[in-house]
C-alpha cells in the first residue's frame, strides 16, 4: 500500500514536471472520449426518437389497404377502389386468433366549422379500438363507444391541432362543430402525439364513428366500404403469420381466383420502422467505431510519449533499480503515469463531450440521449487504453539493465 | 566473526559478438566487517566489473560471492533488488540523484522501495542527512547544491537503510581535491564511529590512501592487497594549507 501511494506520488510528480507534454498527450484522449460520448449520444438520440415514433404509431401494427385500380391504362394507387368493407374487418377480428384489435377506417379531408372559425383537417371514421391500437389516450372528455358506431351518432374526438385552430381558449368538450355542414358533438380531446416519422402532424385530425363517416360524410356511394383496416397483432412474433392469414381470409372473402392479384394490400408498418431503427443502430455503431478509432490514436499518443519518457529517464530508472526498486515498482510507476494521463483525459473528455453534444443539439435540434452506461463505458475504455498502451513502455522500463541505465547519458 | 564479503575465484566473461572479454580472471577476496578498503587499478583492470558484482547489479560467470552469507547466484532480479535495498548502499561518481526531487526525498528513495511507512521514512532520512552534515538543506534540490553537497546527499541515501556495506564507485571523481578530502573525512568518520564497512573504487592513490586497506587490480586479477595506516582527512587538510 505504501508502495502504491509512493508510486502514485512519483508518477504524478513526473506528469507535473512536463505539464505541456502531459496536456498534449491528454488531448488525444480528451478528443477521443469526447467524440465517443457525442457520437453515442447522437446515435442513441436518433434511436430513441424512432422508438418513440414506433410507440406512437402503435405496436404490432398491420394496415390493410383497399386495392389499386386500373382504368383506361391509368393505374390508381392503393385505396382508390372500394374493395374493403366493415364486414371484412369483423371477419379479421373474429376469425384470426392472433389479432388483438381491428379498426376499420374511412375518412377524408373536410372543412370543419366552429362559430366563426373554420379549419380543413383529416376526418377519420373508425371504431373506438383505434385508440387502443395506437395507444392514444384522451387529454379530456371521453371516447365514443361501439354503441355510437352502431347507432351512427354524430359525435367526434378532436386532435390537439384542431382544438387550437377552432377553439382558441374555449373548452371544446360538449361543444358542437360542423363537419361538411353536419353537426357533431365533441366528446373528447386526444392527447398530443406530435410529428410522425414523415413529419406529418398526427394531431391534426378528427375521429368520428365509422358508420357516421360512411353514411354522413364520405361513403355515400358504397355502403359499408372502408379504405383501410388497422390490425394489431397480439405479439410481434406473429406479425408475419397474421399478415398471411389476413391475405388468405380476404382472398377467400373477395372470391379471388388463385392466379388473380389481390385487390387489397397488407402493410407491416412496424417492420418499416424497425428497419429504420436498425439503420439508426448501425449508424450509431459506426459513429461510435469511428470515435473509438480517435481514442485508439490518442492511446498511441500516450504510448509514444511514455516511450520517450522512459528513454529520457533511463538514468533515473537505473538509480531506482540500484537502490532496490523491483521490476513491478518501475512497471507500476510508468503504468500509473499513463493511467493517470488517460483517466484525467477521459474525465475532461466526458465533460467536453457532454457540453459539445448539448451545444450541437441546441443548434441542430437533433435528439440526443446521454446514458450513464455510455459515459462509464467511455471512461473505462479510456482507462484501458491507458493501461494497454502504457504497458509496453512501462515493461520496457522495468526490464532495463541497471548497470547500463546508470551509465546512460 | 564471519567476513561481510567472501569472494572465491570470481570470473566474469563478456561476450561482445564473437570476441570474448575476460573482465575478471579469478578473484578471491574476503572483507571483514568494519573495514575501509580501496580498490585501485587502471581502467579496464576489472575493478568496475568487480564492484557491480559486489553490488548485486551483475552476476559472475563463475565463482562464488557471499554477502553476509547470502549467495546471489540463483536469485531472481527482484530478489537481488531486495538485497541491494536492504544490504548495500551505493555512492556513484556522478552522484546519481533524482533531479527535481529534494535532498530528503532522494535519501528516502531506498526506504520507499523497502516499504517503510512514510512517517518513519522522514525521520530516518533526516537522521542520515545529519550524519553527513546536511541538516539544514533537506529541502534543497540537487541543482541548488554544490557537488560536494550532492555527494553527501548520495552518501546519506546509501546510509539510510543501515546497509552491511557501502560501495563507492569513484566517489571523488567529479569533485575538486578539497571537496574530495571532505568526502573522505565523512567516509572515515562513518567507518570509525559507526563501524560501516566501506569498499571504494578509485584510481587516485592519494584518495586510496584514506582507506585502511588497498587492493590493486590489474588485468582482472588482484595483484596487490595490503593494509596500511590511513592518512586522515584532518592531516590532509592541514598538509594542504
Amino acid at each position: 500500500m505504501t508502495r502504491l501511494v509512493a508510486c502514485l506520488r512519483i508518477a504524478l510528480r513526473a506528469l507535473m514536471v512536463n505539464k505541456m507534454r502531459s496536456a498534449l498527450t491528454m488531448l488525444g484522449i480528451i478528443i477521443g472520449v469526447g467524440a465517443v460520448i457525442a457520437m453515442i449520444a447522437v446515435g442513441s438520440g436518433a434511436k430513441k426518437r424512432i422508438a418513440e415514433q414506433i410507440a406512437s404509431m402503435g405496436s404490432n401494427l398491420l394496415v390493410v389497404m383497399s386495392g389499386s385500380s386500373t382504368s383506361g391504362g391509368l393505374r390508381f394507387g392503393s385505396g382508390t377502389v372500394p374493395t374493403l368493407t366493415a364486414d371484412d374487418a369483423k371477419a379479421i377480428q373474429t376469425e384470426i386468433l392472433a389479432v388483438k384489435y381491428v379498426a376499420p377506417n374511412l375518412g377524408g379531408v373536410a372543412q370543419v366549422v366552429f362559430g366563426n372559425q373554420n379549419w380543413s383537417t383529416i376526418i377519420s371514421g373508425t371504431t373506438p379500438e383505434i385508440l387502443e391500437i395506437r395507444d392514444w389516450p384522451l387529454s379530456s372528455g371521453r371516447s365514443f363507444t361501439q354503441q355510437d358506431v352502431d347507432g351512427t351518432t354524430k359525435v367526434c374526438l378532436l386532435g390537439k391541432t384542431v382544438v387550437e385552430n377552432l377553439f382558441g381558449g374555449i373548452d371544446p368538450v360538449g361543444q358542437i362543430i360542423r363537419i361538411k355542414n353536419v353537426p357533431f358533438v365533441v366528446l373528447g380531446v386526444l392527447a398530443p402525439k406530435g410529428q410522425s416519422t414523415w413529419g406529418q402532424d398526427q394531431d391534426d385530425l378528427i375521429i368520428v364513428p365509422l358508420t357516421t363517416s360512411q353514411k354522413r360524410l364520405f361513403g355515400m356511394q358504397f355502403p359499408g366500404m372502408v379504405k383501410q383496416i388497422a390490425v394489431q397483432a397480439r405479439e410481434p412474433e406473429v406479425m408475419n403469420e397474421v399478415e398471411s392469414q389476413i391475405t388468405e381470409l380476404l382472398r377467400q372473402r373477395h372470391h379471388i381466383q388463385p392466379k388473380q392479384e389481390n385487390d387489397f394490400s397488407v402493410r407491416n408498418l412496424t417492420e418499416i420502422l424497425s428497419t429504420a431503427e436498425q439503420s439508426a443502430s448501425v449508424m450509431s455503431l459506426l459513429l461510435g467505431a469511428i470515435a473509438s478509432i480517435s481514442l485508439i490514436v490518442g492511446g498511441i499518443g500516450i504510448m509514444n510519449i511514455m516511450l520517450v519518457s522512459v528513454t529520457e529517464r533511463t538514468r533515473e530508472i537505473g538509480i531506482r533499480i540500484a537502490v532496490g526498486a523491483k521490476g513491478r515498482d518501475i512497471l507500476l510507476q510508468f503504468l500509473i503515469e499513463s493511467l493517470v494521463l488517460s483517466l484525467i483525459g477521459g474525465m475532461i473528455g466526458i465533460g467536453l463531450g457532454v457540453a459539445g453534444t448539448i451545444v450541437l443539439a441546441t443548434f441542430t435540434q437533433w435528439p440526443v440521449l446521454f446514458s450513464i452506461e455510455a459515459i462509464l463505458l467511455a471512461f473505462l475504455f479510456s482507462g484501458s487504453v491507458g493501461v494497454f498502451f502504457g504497458f509496453y513502455p512501462a515493461r520496457k522500463a522495468s526490464l532495463l539493465n541497471p548497470i547500463e541505465a546508470l551509465r546512460y547519458e | 566473526m564471519e567476513p561481510v564479503i567472501q569472494v572465491h575465484d570470481l570470473v566474469k566473461v563478456y561476450s561482445l559478438g564473437e570476441v570474448e572479454v575476460q573482465a575478471l580472471r579469478g578473484v578471491s577476496l574476503s572483507v571483514d566487517r568494519g573495514e575501509f578498503a580501496a580498490i585501485m587499478g587502471a581502467s579496464g583492470s576489472g575493478k568496475s566489473t568487480f564492484m557491480n558484482i559486489l553490488g548485486f547489479l551483475d552476476q559472475p560467470t563463475s565463482g562464488q560471492y557471499l554477502l553476509d552469507g547470502i549467495n546471489g547466484e540463483h536469485l531472481s532480479r527482484d530478489e537481488l533488488a531486495e538485497i541491494r535495498n536492504q544490504k548495500i548502499g551505493f555512492v556513484f561518481q556522478g552522484f546519481n540523484l533524482l533531479s527535481r526531487t529534494s535532498a530528503e526525498e532522494n535519501v528516502e528513495l531506498p526506504l520507499v522501495y523497502g516499504a517503510v511507512p512514510t512517517s518513519k521514512r522522514r525521520e530516518m532520512a533526516r537522521n542520515a542527512l545529519s550524519q553527513v552534515g546536511l541538516e539544514g538543506r533537506s529541502h534543497h534540490h540537487p541543482s541548488q547544491l554544490s557537488g560536494g553537497e550532492q555527494q553527501r546527499v548520495a552518501i546519506a541515501r546509501a546510509l539510510v537503510n543501515q546497509p552491511s556495506i557501502l560501495l563507492a564507485d569513484e566517489p571523488t571523481g567529479n569533485l575538486d581535491s578539497k571537496t574530495s578530502i571532505e568526502i573522505m573525512g565523512i567516509f572515515q568518520r562513518l567507518n570509525r564511529e559507526m563501524g560501516i564497512t566501506i569498499i571504494m573504487i578509485t584510481h587516485e592513490p592519494d584518495i586510496a590512501a584514506f582507506a585502511k586497506r588497498n587492493i590493486v587490480f590489474r588485468d582482472g586479477r588482484i595483484v596487490d592487497d595490503h593494509h596500511s595506516s590511513a592518512r586522515t582527512a584532518t592531516e590532509a587538510e592541514g598538509g594542504r594549507e
